[in-house]
């Protein structure tokens, strides 16, 4: 038997979609995680309620590195409509649990094959008849517990927390779970050297998605208001939101809603509404991906240019149009950047972890009534619907930021010390944040008329071209300057004897880690520099000049951070690589170091 | 009943000046401005304070006329088609606040038509007009979906397409308010805004407003002479707010018929010939058709239900309005994070 490999291995299950084995594959993913082992899953599913082909591999890793590999150690199959295809990317020795029904034609001469009898067990169990397809996936919990050595106390605990504690739920499944462990005992010799040890690294993790955080990060963030329309990747997200509201928002004293949430009718109108609630004072949510993002173009121009506050998280998916609905991207990073007609900038959030889904949930709403301006969160599919080890939330450690309201007592004091002059966009602080008013403040002065058209500072309707460039270059240069003090900064992650920066964001994130850390190993050191939102930092240029070459490593086609990098310090544009790569999977640290050592081979 | 003189105040002490907006910029002779000035008019006689309403509007001709009446209150000029979903936002900020939303027929009927149908689905809290011309007056003179089917326009030609009835559109989406008047007839507007005021609900008003520019033909149904001749008035409406004593004497006896609103208010119709009753769906469904048929522009108010359950009420939200919430109830307590982590343990 080969030496022991121990911790550092992936496991791919290609099952049928809708024949219920996500609740098996969260199971083997929690069992681990609740083992202490670093542990990553990510679900590769088609496009269909039944039917098709669906993947969900798990990655163990003993060091952390929790990014797609591009093979896996062991397959487990319960599909023979994918099988063959699926055996080419078993790495050599690997492990191929199967339904023994299913026949294997190719050569697997270098692999150890287990063959289960998923029939046999259900029968024995008793299995009921309706519940057969779906309990055949606990076959393989038990089997493969039994040969890599997941703690049954462990597959019990997360059985519990799944089924919310539910015995009549949790037996069945129970069941035959400890049945085909048993028969693996029995019956399997192993021949494979993967191994799943316990540690002692998640003390301080949860497992959960990055959907779900930015779910709670906009509840633990006040938000009030939430229109929606369902659209994958993102409809868990408003679902989530829609699931905690009562649990966590209901007034205290009088029961009451402190929030409103409706699902609306498209994405029109999901972001019109959030515009009015946002103009009307309340803390507003909207949660779509790039094709609903196109339909809230032209509101996000309007509330741009009415500086209205809201927030929209865009989980992104593969485009243009329909795209590929289930694979994830990085895709819609320019798109943000230059939404609606005519002069625009964005403040847009990128969050790189679970953990920063839930934080930046929470500040891009204190950052949308700051600076008064639409706020986009970039999230995506990976980092949206896959579950992530991630650290703890933490409560948010500063308080809800309204920023410049004026209510009625405000107002006589802002007219006082104006000489009886106050305008909506007047420029008091030279801030290039106005102090707003919102619909109900019974002050007779506090009411003004909100228009896309041109305006002048006391909003008045105005095509004064001096207006009008006025107007703009207050939004463009003093707002946007105030928008550089407030967003979250890159975080730089530097080495010594460096000779290349790498710049990176979002859920591209951990393939980065792990490539510099294979780039290491070649003798090629690097500083990481993780943008997380735009408007560009100072830290963005320093880093660029500070490395005379930059790659630039992002999961789409044209390398769109590299483009907004390039048109943003033209003076740097020479030293900036693209790394890009877009086939609806996450990237893969082998792929980023084999790009970045061919670069530099040249 | 009526208060004429313009230099009195009314009900909260506010006089007619504190309800006007900036002078119109629409041309000489539109309708729209003479609804304007009955939307000031209906205000001030009910007295409604300026800041408990907030104006919305979409795009267009008709979209720039809130800023024509109403300076004190806050407005908000959305866009095209889509001011229906700013209103429903906008509306949860502050839920004593009263909503009044400006649209035209192309706002309405043709970009827009999606939206306004949602907003009477929901039942959206709001008096919503549409300033009917039959024509895109401010790209100089296009059709639009209630464009009657055979009138041509300079440069247009010929349109081919039976029209939009908005009334009867919002009645298939179960509008609880539905009327229809003419800009001509400023007494009928005035009344029936100021029963769709009272309205807890959406308040669905159709007014044929000519467009004196690029579409006032004779034989058009969007002109003033045909309005003038074909108007069918379903009965005389009159408003009577609750502050104010009913003065039986101004009716006929025996001719009318009563609706409680919500506000406690009463509207009172005057029936013609016609045993019509505003509060059958069904009756004021056929009523529309058989107008189709006959050519006719029935006005009044053409449906009512004011029982319906609004938006608002179902959003189960405290009496302090969710935009004066202080932060710190906006957060929930550290503890249940404590325990939503252990959740994903």
């Amino acid at each position: 038997m080969p030496i022991k490999v121990i911790n550092d291995f992936c496991i791919t299950i290609g099952t049928v979609n809708g024949s219920g084995s996500a609740t098996a594959n969260t199971i083997i993913l929690k069992s681990i995680f609740k083992m202490g082992i670093p542990v990553s899953g990510k679900n590769i599913f088609p496009s269909n309620i039944q039917g098709l082909p669906t993947w969900y591999s798990i990655r163990l890793n003993k060091d952390g590195f929790l990014g797609r590999v591009e093979s896996e150690d062991i397959l487990i199959t319960m599909n023979p409509d994918s099988i063959e295809r699926d055996l080419t990317y078993v790495s050599k020795g690997g492990v191929v649990l199967f339904n023994e029904s299913i026949k294997i034609t190719s050569d697997v001469g270098n692999l150890v094959l287990y063959p289960m009898p998923v029939d046999k067990i259900l029968t024995e169990c008793d299995c009921r008849p309706d519940l057969r397809t779906y309990l055949a996936n606990m076959v393989y919990v038990g089997v493969l517990a039994r040969i890599i050595g997941i703690d049954l106390i462990k597959i019990n605990s997360a059985l519990d927390q799944h089924f919310l504690g539910k015995t009549t739920a949790i037996e069945p499944n129970r069941k035959i779970i400890k049945k085909s462990y048993e028969w693996a005992q029995h019956n399997i010799t192993k021949q494979d050297p993967f191994f799943a040890e316990s540690m002692q690294t998640t003390k301080n993790y949860i497992m959960v998605d990055g959907n779900t955080a930015g779910a709670l990060g906009s509840i633990y963030g006040g938000m009030q208001f939430m229109a929606w329309y369902p659209i994958t990747p993102a409809t868990s997200m408003p679902q989530t939101i829609n699931e905690y509201l009562p649990k966590l928002r209901k007034d205290q004293e009088t029961k009451k809603n402190t929030y409103v949430s409706i699902q609306a009718e498209d994405e029109l109108a999901a972001i019109g509404m959030v515009v009015g609630a946002g103009w009307a004072g309340l803390r507003s949510v909207t949660a779509t991906s790039g094709p609903g993002l196109c339909l809230m173009s032209e509101y996000l121009g309007l509330a741009y240019i009415c500086e209205v506050p809201l927030v929209v998280w865009d989980v992104q998916r593969v485009g243009p149009s329909t795209g590929m609905p289930t694979r994830t991207s990085q895709g819609d990073l320019t798109f943000a950047n230059f939404l609606s007609h005519g002069d625009t900038d964005y403040v847009i959030l990128i969050p790189g972890s679970v953990q920063e889904c839930f934080e930046f949930g929470w500040k891009a709403l204190d950052i949308a009534e700051q600076l008064q301006t639409p706020v986009i969160v970039l999230s995506d599919l990976d980092l949206g619907m896959n579950q992530w080890m991630t650290p703890e939330f933490i409560y948010p450690e500063t308080k809800v930021n309204r920023g410049k309201i004026l209510w009625e007592e405000d107002l006589n004091k802002v007219l006082k010390k104006q000489k009886g002059k106050w305008g909506r966009y007047q420029d008091i602080d030279g801030d290039g944040i106005p102090y707003r008013t919102i619909p109900g403040n019974q002050h007779p002065r506090a009411a003004y008329f909100t228009r896309g058209t041109g305006h002048d500072e006391f909003a008045h309707y105005s095509e004064d071209p001096d207006v009008w460039e006025r107007m703009h270059m207050r939004l463009h240069k003093k707002k946007m300057e105030q928008a550089k003090l407030i967003i979250p900064y890159p975080i730089r992650t530097t080495e010594k004897n460096t000779e290349i920066g790498i710049i990176s964001y979002g859920s591209s994130d951990p393939a980065v880690i792990e490539a510099c850390h294979l780039l290491r190993q070649k003798k090629k050191y690097s500083n990481y520099l993780r943008i997380r939102a735009l408007p560009f930092t100072e830290h963005v240029e320093r880093f660029l000049k500070q490395h005379s070459r930059v790659y630039v490593i992002e999961t789409n086609r044209d390398g769109q951070m590299a483009q907004l990098l390039r048109l943003t310090y033209p003076a740097y544009a020479a030293q900036i690589h693209s790394v890009a790569h877009m086939d609806g999977l996450p990237l893969s640290a082998k792929w980023i170091t084999r790009q970045v050592l061919n670069d530099e081979g040249k | 009943m009526n208060i004429k003189n313009t230099e009195n105040k009314n009900r909260i002490g506010l006089f007619r000046s504190d309800y006007v907006g900036e002078n119109t910029t629409l041309c000489k002779g539109c309708g729209h401005n003479s609804i304007a000035n009955m939307i000031i008019s209906a205000c001030y006689e009910i007295g409604i304070k300026p800041e408990k309403l907030v104006k919305f509007s979409g795009i267009g001709c008709s979209s720039k006329s809130p800023t024509y009446f109403l300076s004190r209150s806050f407005g908000f000029n959305g866009l095209h088609g889509r001011m229906p979903s700013l209103a429903t936002g906008a509306l949860f900020g502050d839920t004593s606040l009263k909503g009044i939303g400006i649209s035209g027929d192309g706002d309405t009927a043709n970009i827009g038509l999606g939206q306004f149908k949602h907003l009477v689905r929901r039942n959206v809290p709001m008096v919503y007009i549409v300033e009917n011309n039959g024509v895109y007056g401010l790209t100089k003179g296009q059709f639009s979906a209630t464009a009657e089917k055979g009138l041509s326009l300079k440069r247009q030609g010929e349109n081919f397409y039976l029209p939009v009835d908005i009334a009867l559109e919002a009645l298939a989406s179960n509008a609880s308010f539905v009327a229809r008047s003419f800009a001509g007839d400023p007494k009928q507007v005035k009344e029936i805004l100021k029963a769709a005021f009272s309205h807890d609900g959406i308040a669905v008003i159709h007014i044929i407003s000519p467009c004196v520019t690029f579409n006032n033909q004779e034989n058009s149904l969007h002109s003033y002479s045909w309005g003038k001749g074909h108007e069918d008035p379903l009965h005389e409406v009159s408003f009577v707010p609750p502050r104010e004593e009913i003065t039986i004497e101004d009716f006929e006896k025996g001719t009318l018929r009563e609706v409680s609103l919500h506000d406690g208010s009463v509207i009172l119709f005057k029936k013609l010939e016609k045993n019509y009753d505003p509060t059958n769906r069904r009756e004021a469904i056929f009523m529309l058709e058989e107008a189709i048929k006959n050519n006719w522009l029935v006005t009044g108010i053409i449906y009512i239900n004011p029982d319906a359950t609004n938006l608002i009420q179902l959003s189960n939200l405290a009496e302090l309005p969710l935009n004066r919430y202080p932060s710190n109830k906006l957060r929930p307590n550290r503890r249940t994070l404590i325990q939503i982590n252990k959740s994903f343990k």
